[in-house]
């Protein structure tokens, strides 16, 4: 009974921060509903045992990928007006849209989950679980590869992110330290042969 | 023996290959010194291989030297099938040939493509042996095109003359007309025989005529004629018969010497050679042998009719080789192969003799080819008028010449052939044809002798003060051809027609062995001499040479008034039946206008304009329609993946 | 008793929001970018209670990964962001059709 007044609080607060999220007029708002999203869905997923995805998304996504969205939204400094002006013109296309995948998503969730007679309940996981281990278990044997090539696209983003955003501004003096290693001394000085100049 | 094939072979080629590229640089006296060199070795080789075999020492041989190439099952090789029948080609061919090389030194003196003409003559030997020594088809389609293109070239050999251009190409063009149906017939072989080696496929001849063949739907035609009379269809633009004759006559525009050895000798026999070399086939298929007998009765008496109203010398030889033909396609025909290459031999060697000694004339008269202007040469050039006597005399079948005996007994196996019971019109058609013919044949064969070599001396006086006899290199070959034209009927008629010579090499069904028939009532060479005054033929020629002498000597007059009074008839041979119309107007314009029609409406509208222009202006519009749909803003971007995410998941939810 | 439908139906509202709000919020590419994080989390909220219902942590492995990816994807996402604002100083996307054919 608690798990459920627990969880529908959570969600309650949840939903309430989306919809904080997208409605929004100032962007530094918006942002501060997307931290409390993700707060909330950590405490969710707390709940269904996901302890280590819940604490990982509380420090990736919170600490790092939220400040990120923070420092881009203060530096830009979008002006504020102008970016809502949209709303009512597709307002109600978004409604429709939004109402015919919503009966769409009850319907599969509830009508049709029900017919097919799937149980519903989550089953209680043994008193010596322990999330971070079993994932690992599988993250590092089974999926090694895979893990493997999230780490290269990590590392892709990086590169790329320095190289869209770096700007090389004429007339910098800069070091170039292959051409100094690589250089002979034919490069820097030439020995002319010549004749003495004497009367003789 | 095998050296020797090669030796054969490949001389001519070797000798083609320097005076045609390095002519200019070793210079007229070595180009044909080496050509007739080669020339001359091949012949003493093929004559060796003809003694041999005579002898019994050499074996009819099938050898294969080389893989040419291999597919599907179908393996083409170079090599080489020689038995009698080969020998036999092999000397006349290298023997001819050697002659006109001779002569082409005289005849050729002044031209300044002296290089280029020996080059070709010896690459046209080449060609020509690799023809007649082929053991398969394919072989024999590589000889037969590559003559077929020496003959070309030659043709229109005087390049800046346009008739020659003009007949060269005619040559060439009604030849791919038979060749088309050549490769057709080959195609049909390998598709029967699975094979195109002559050994297999003769091997598997019963087979093949046991099989039908729908060409097209309803109909269905013995497997066995259709091959023969597709290959048949290509002997027939070879060896020029009706209706495919219509280049020969127009090939007279290349230099003499060419025409008596292609358009007279070797070249034109081909076809002759090809059907009896396939007589394992023809024997199987008596609709192709009906089909053969009625081309070459047509041919030989038509065709003879011609020669009468022409006034060109080479025309007229022309005309009588046409028709020479047509009686060697006859008795192909009427099973008596043996006798169709027996009068093939005899017409080689006295039809090249009379090309000859029309060119003699044609020299002396400083390339005047008009009969009109000619007449009582001969006492002018005395070696020239002996041996153009031997050779017409041998050519309307005089007692005693080559000739008549090879056609004496032509002319009798036709009689006697199977085609009396098989089919009476068949046979009357055949055989009055090549009765009546022997008439026409002396009739315009003396009309020439005569208008060239007696009566008053119709050339203007400054030509007249310029004849004389022609040099040695022209009036040898005159004499060496002159020699079998007059005895080499006595000598080989009895081995060749009736003590087997052929041996394996030609077929008979023996209900259809005219020959053996005949060579059971044989009393020998001198009764056939004998007993010529008994026969028709002899009569008949001697008819045709005093019509010729009184029409053309006595009374000059009258063949102008004759040729009046029948103008319409006269008409219709002067423009040769008008197939040259049929074929330049008719086929050949048709061709053109068809042809322009597909260029203009099918290639130019249809495929370029509507498939072509077309489909790449309906992408242009189309992509101008869509072009719309593509605004450039993420969010129309974005909006067309939220409805499309939509749809799939009604999909799933309602209709799943 | 709180179980899979629960989740999913939690889930659902989220990603039905995320969608509303890429509708709505059309203009800036901000608050695109931050609709789209909500929609992974949508997404990442179905892995896990799936693999908590099944018992089978790959679903879990699979919610690593695609954090990995949105970290990425934000990354890459903000820089081109800066250099769009650096060059054109407005990041409205009404303006961003120079693909228009």
């Amino acid at each position: 009974m608690f798990y459920s007044i627990l969880f529908y609080l959570f969600a309650t607060v949840l939903v309430g921060a989306a919809l904080g999220v997208i409605f929004a007029r100032n962007p530094v708002h918006a942002i501060m509903f997307l931290v409390l999203t993700f707060f909330q869905s950590a405490m969710l997923w707390l709940m269904v045992e996901a302890e280590f995805l819940a604490i990982v998304l509380v420090l990736v996504y919170v600490g790092a990928v939220m400040v990120l969205f923070l420092f881009v939204i203060m530096m830009l400094d979008v002006e504020i007006e102008s970016v809502k002006r949209g709303l009512t013109h597709y307002a109600p296309f978004a409604i429709v849209i939004s109402l015919i995948m919503a009966v769409e998503l009850v319907q599969l969730i509830w009508v049709r989950g029900s017919a097919d007679a799937m149980d519903n309940a989550f089953t209680p996981n043994p008193a010596d679980y322990d999330n971070t281990k079993a994932l690992g278990a599988v993250l590092y044997t089974e999926h090694a590869y895979a893990f493997e090539i999230a780490a290269v696209i990590l590392l892709l983003a990086i590169v790329a992110a320095i190289t869209l955003t770096m700007r090389k501004r004429p007339g910098l003096k800069v070091q170039d330290i292959s051409a100094q290693v690589s250089v002979r001394a034919k490069d820097r000085i030439r020995l002319v042969k010549m004749k003495s100049e004497s009367e003789s | 023996m095998y050296n020797y094939y090669l030796v054969i072979v490949l001389s001519p080629l070797i000798a083609a290959i320097i005076a045609g590229l390095f002519g200019r640089q070793i210079g007229r006296t070595a180009s044909h010194s080496i050509t007739i060199l080669a020339v001359g070795i091949s012949t003493v080789c093929s004559m060796l291989v003809l003694y041999r075999m005579l002898l019994g020492t050499a074996l009819p041989e099938n050898i294969s030297i080389y893989t040419w190439f291999a597919m599907d099952g179908l393996r083409i090789e170079i090599g080489f099938l020689v038995d009698r029948l080969t020998a036999f080609m092999m000397v006349v061919v290298t023997f001819v040939s050697l002659m006109v090389h001779v002569y082409t030194i005289g005849y050729m003196r002044d031209d300044p493509g002296y290089q280029r003409f020996f080059s070709h003559i010896s690459l046209f030997t080449f060609a020509m042996l690799m023809l007649v020594m082929a053991n398969n088809f394919l072989q024999l389609f590589f000889g037969w095109e590559a003559v077929g293109l020496v003959s070309y070239l030659l043709i229109g050999f005087w390049l800046k003359r346009p008739t020659a251009v003009f007949a060269s190409l005619k040559a060439f063009l009604v030849n791919r007309v038979g060749d088309f149906g050549f490769i057709l017939g080959i195609a049909a072989v390998a598709y029967f025989a699975q094979s195109l080696d002559y050994a297999e496929v003769f091997a598997s001849a019963d087979q093949i005529a046991g099989q039908g063949i729908s060409v097209w739907p309803g109909t269905s035609w013995n497997a066995m004629t259709l091959i023969c009379v597709l290959l048949f269809i290509g002997a027939m633009g070879k060896s020029a018969q009706a209706p495919l004759h219509v280049w020969l006559p127009d090939s007279m525009e290349g230099p003499t010497p060419i025409s008596a050895l292609i358009h007279a000798a070797t070249m034109v026999t081909a076809g002759i050679f090809l059907v009896a070399r396939m007589s394992p086939l023809y024997e199987l298929s008596l609709p192709a042998l009906g089909t053969v007998v009625i081309i070459g009765a047509f041919t030989a008496f038509f065709m003879g009719l011609l020669g009468i109203v022409q006034n060109d010398i080479k025309r007229v030889i022309a005309y009588s080789t046409l028709s020479q033909l047509g009686y060697m396609t006859v008795a192909l025909g009427a099973s008596a192969y043996s006798a169709a290459m027996f009068h093939l031999m005899t017409h080689a060697f006295f039809k090249a003799l009379l090309f000859l000694a029309a060119g003699s004339v044609i020299i002396a008269l400083h390339h005047e080819q008009d009969m009109r202007k000619m007449g009582g040469l001969k006492k002018y050039m005395p070696i020239t008028y002996w041996t153009a006597l031997v050779g017409s005399l041998a050519l309307i079948g005089f007692p005693g010449t080559a000739g008549f005996f090879s056609k004496d007994l032509l002319i009798e196996a036709v009689r006697d052939s199977h085609w009396a019971e098989t089919d009476p019109w068949v046979y009357w058609i055949a055989y009055l044809s090549v009765l009546l013919g022997v008439f026409v044949t002396a009739l315009y064969t003396f009309r020439m002798f005569f208008m060239v070599f007696h009566g008053e001396e119709r050339m203007d006086k400054e030509a007249r003060s310029h004849v004389h006899e022609s040099p040695w290199v022209v009036t040898v070959p005159l004499i060496m051809l002159a020699i079998p034209s007059a005895i080499i009927g006595w000598w080989t008629i009895e081995p060749v027609l009736f003590g087997n010579y052929f041996g394996d090499a030609i077929v008979v069904n023996q209900s259809r062995d005219v020959l053996a028939h005949l060579g059971e009532a044989w009393h020998g060479r001198l009764g056939l001499l004998l007993h010529a005054w008994q026969s028709p033929v002899l009569w008949l020629a001697v008819g045709g040479v005093v019509l010729a002498w009184y029409l053309y000597l006595k009374r000059t007059d009258l063949p102008g008034k004759i040729s009046k009074r029948f103008s319409s008839l006269y008409k219709l041979l002067d423009r040769k039946y008008y197939f040259d119309d049929l074929w330049i107007n008719g086929f050949a314009a048709g061709g053109r206008r068809l042809s322009t029609f597909l260029w203009e409406k099918s290639d130019q509208g249809l495929i370029d304009g509507f498939m072509v222009n077309g489909t790449t202006n309906a992408i242009g519009r189309i992509a101008g329609v869509m072009r719309q749909l593509q605004t450039g803003y993420l969010y129309t971007y974005a909006f067309a993946m939220i409805i499309g995410l939509t749809a799939i998941l009604g999909w799933l939810t309602w209709l799943r | 008793m709180i179980g899979l439908q629960e989740y999913l139906t939690l889930s659902a509202i989220l990603f039905v929001i995320s969608i509303v709000g890429i509708i709505v919020n059309r203009r800036n590419l901000i608050l695109l970018l931050m609709c789209l994080e909500l929609m992974l989390l949508a997404v990442n909220f179905n892995f896990i209670a799936f693999s908590r219902y099944l018992g089978d942590p790959t679903g879990q492995v699979f919610v690593f990964f695609v954090l990995t990816v949105a970290a990425a994807e934000a990354a890459i996402g903000l820089a081109i962001l800066i250099v769009l604002f650096r060059n054109r100083r407005s990041i409205s996307v009404q303006e961003l059709n120079t693909m228009k054919g």
